[in-house]
């Protein structure tokens, strides 16, 4: 009898399960599918797009729009191509990611294991700026940037999205900080470790799966973002997002579909090469053991 | 003065205070056990001379040197903690040396601690592994490594075997004692289990409620409690509790119970102190350890004053070494312990002997021991 049940059960279960993966593979394909159809056109020369076949394979693989989009695609005035850009959002963005990330992490260490009067009120205000849309911020931000004299440079797009940061790696680093041992803290305090060596040896090493939360949060906001890099950085200070905005709008006669799609390739690789790197780091709980499990 | 001074200390949150005027002096190499039920402060306790918790009055010294507002890592104390609190990321020898480092010790000392270390607890084949990678008695082993590497001057103890099983926190106390005793270091240590308390102690405080109830050796706490909460919270199964009248029968003292049956019974009181006379035929409460009623071939022979007992039996419970025999006196359940091959039924009439050596009175309005 319990044989006879068990037998039944695996083969719906391996039918259902065959269902569900094939559900599964449709929507994945579904999604992929503007992908694959930006890909396929990027490695086009531009005939076979506007001789109407979006959809198919190219006859004639070409890698020259890519060439073109990186180094000599006219960008606004200057046909310098999306290369000087793309070092402009990486410079922009890997300080703003790592800055917002560590000054989140102290905050969060702060308002958890080094509870002062107030630090629910201050946590709560840091919380509201998570809300603030950025088209408040716009003109106050601008007349900071203005008196610091950063305005329409990397530095000051460095600033902005710093600072815009905080509220979300705070809240981020709070809520994890909350549910780690505060006996580890007290352990580290009596072995003789100060504020900065607990932070650093003690509560950074275990926050893996949070850090990678916020870097990834973090760079694919920054680095996606327009608004901010379209107000506060001019011309050659632009980030990618301006750039391939100008790349696209640029009208000097015809319309280059194959490199605005291998542009628009470019201004995203970074942020799924983000996902693809720290994605796994989300599951893997670097805690195990610290405390009786 | 003492080792470990605890001065009249106290400790508030806003208006609520927690602890009342604490004074416990601490002798080297003692080892002190704070014990209580949750929410007795002695945790706060504990805190307070680790320097985890401030002190709102009075003062706390070790050596003669007054540590209240001195930093944790400055008052040369380890602390072993309920949940071990071992660093996840360190391995387990990183973890030992931990403190050393953060006090500047130069790595060849630091390894030399380590290695007596690993050889005294046995856990050198663990050095290179993770906290996670350790059962509940390595972590708890390592957790002490960690506090003996810095050979502090006062240990703290924060209810370290509460998270192992059963067997493994018997093994585990046998060797905190066996520690203790080879070190002869200065312990305090705090847990809600009266039998640790008992078994490891060179001293007790039992305190509840924020107030230190009695403050005594395991011995005095057992056989002469203050009051009515150290009596029922020590001992397990705990003292039985009767209420009493105490009459003047031919010019000696008994104490008035009722049988089963409600029948009168009288226990007589030898060597009555004269506090006792102001509760003649008043109500009393008196106290009987369970061990002092048996049955007449297994009493005490030691004992100067047996008084037989007739009374029905209620429940025998069998637990192996010992038999637990209830039965019914002034109207509660009383417990006596036997030898395993007592012969006791169920709804027999039997007589106890009970050694009134024993025997506590308590008032039972203030619940304070009389005499």
């Amino acid at each position: 009898m319990a044989i006879a049940s068990a037998d039944t059960a695996i083969r719906s279960s391996s039918f259902s399960r065959v269902l569900i993966y094939l559900v599964l593979l449709l929507f994945a394909l579904f999604y992929l599918l503007p992908f694959g159809i930006m890909l396929v056109n990027s490695l086009k020369p531009l005939e076979e797009i506007t001789g109407g076949n979006m959809v198919s394979l190219p006859r004639e693989w070409t890698i020259a729009p890519w060439l073109s989009a990186w180094s000599t695609a006219q960008i606004g005035v200057e046909p310098t191509g999306l290369r000087p850009y793309f070092i402009n959002s990486i410079v922009m963005a890997v300080p703003a990611v790592a800055l917002s990330t560590i000054v989140g992490a102290l905050n969060g260490y702060v308002l958890t294991k080094w509870q002062f009067r107030g630090a629910t009120l201050i946590f709560g205000l840091l919380l509201f700026s998570c809300f603030i849309p950025f088209q408040i911020v716009l003109i106050p931000m601008a007349r900071i940037l203005g008196i610091l004299d950063i305005a329409g440079t990397t530095t000051g797009l460095i600033l902005v999205h710093f600072v815009y940061g905080i509220g979300f790696t705070t809240l981020y680093f709070r809520n994890y900080y909350a549910a780690f041992p505060t006996e580890l803290v007290r352990a580290a305090q009596i072995d003789g470790a100060g504020f900065f060596q607990i932070f650093w040896r003690i509560m950074l090493p275990s926050s893996g799966p949070i850090i990678a939360v916020s870097c990834i949060w973090q760079f694919t906001n920054i680095w996606n973002d327009f608004l901010f890099g379209a107000s506060f950085a001019s011309g050659g200070s632009a980030p990618m997002t301006v750039a391939l905005n100008n790349l696209v709008n640029s009208s000097t006669g015809v319309r280059e579909y194959n490199v605005h799609f291998a542009g628009a390739i470019m201004a995203a690789a970074p942020t799924l090469l983000v996902y693809i790197v720290a994605g796994r780091y989300f599951v893997r709980g670097l805690m195990a053991g610290s405390v009786k499990g | 003065m003492g080792f470990l001074d605890i001065n009249n200390v106290t400790k508030s949150y806003g208006a609520v205070e927690v602890l009342h005027k604490v004074d416990i002096e601490v002798q080297e190499g003692e080892f002190l056990v704070l014990v209580g039920p949750s929410g007795c402060g002695k945790s706060t306790l504990l805190n307070m001379i680790a320097g985890l918790e401030g002190i709102t009055s009075g003062e706390i010294a070790i050596k003669d040197r007054v540590i209240n507002g001195v930093h944790p890592s400055k008052r040369n104390i380890a602390m072993v903690f309920q949940s071990y609190a071992l660093y996840p990321n360190m391995t387990v020898g990183q973890n030992i040396t931990f403190g050393l480092e953060m006090h500047g010790v130069p790595k060849a000392d630091r390894d030399r601690a380590m290695a007596d270390v690993a050889k005294l607890l046995q856990i050198e084949n663990l050095l290179d592994r993770k906290p996670g990678q350790l059962s509940g008695g390595q972590r708890q082993r390592v957790a002490m490594g960690r506090a003996l590497v810095r050979n502090p001057d006062v240990f703290l103890f924060d209810e370290p075997l509460s998270n192992l099983d059963a067997k493994l926190r018997v093994d585990m106390r046998t060797e905190i004692k066996k520690l203790h005793q080879k070190l002869g270091t200065t312990i305090v240590y705090v847990t809600h289990d009266q039998i640790e308390a008992m078994t490891l102690s060179t001293r007790i405080a039992v305190m509840y409620d924020g107030y230190v109830q009695q403050l005594g050796t395991p011995k005095e706490i057992y056989d002469n409690p203050a009051n009515l909460f150290v009596a029922s919270f020590m001992g397990s199964p705990s003292m039985n509790v009767l209420p009493a009248r105490l009459r003047n029968l031919n010019g000696e003292i008994h104490a008035e119970i009722t049988g089963a049956e409600d029948q009168p019974l009288h226990l007589r009181i030898e060597n009555a102190p004269e506090s006792y006379r102001a509760y003649l035929d008043a109500e009393v409460m008196l106290g009987i350890r369970p061990e002092a009623i048996t049955d007449p071939e297994g009493a005490d022979r030691n004992a100067r004053n047996i008084q037989s007992l007739h009374n029905t039996v209620s429940v025998t419970e069998p637990a192996g070494a010992d038999t637990f025999v209830s039965t019914t006196l002034s109207g509660k359940d009383c417990i006596a312990r036997m030898r395993a091959d007592a012969d006791v039924h169920p709804g027999q009439a039997f007589d106890f002997a009970v050694n009134m050596d024993k025997a506590v009175l308590f008032d039972p309005k203030t619940e304070e021991r009389i005499g």
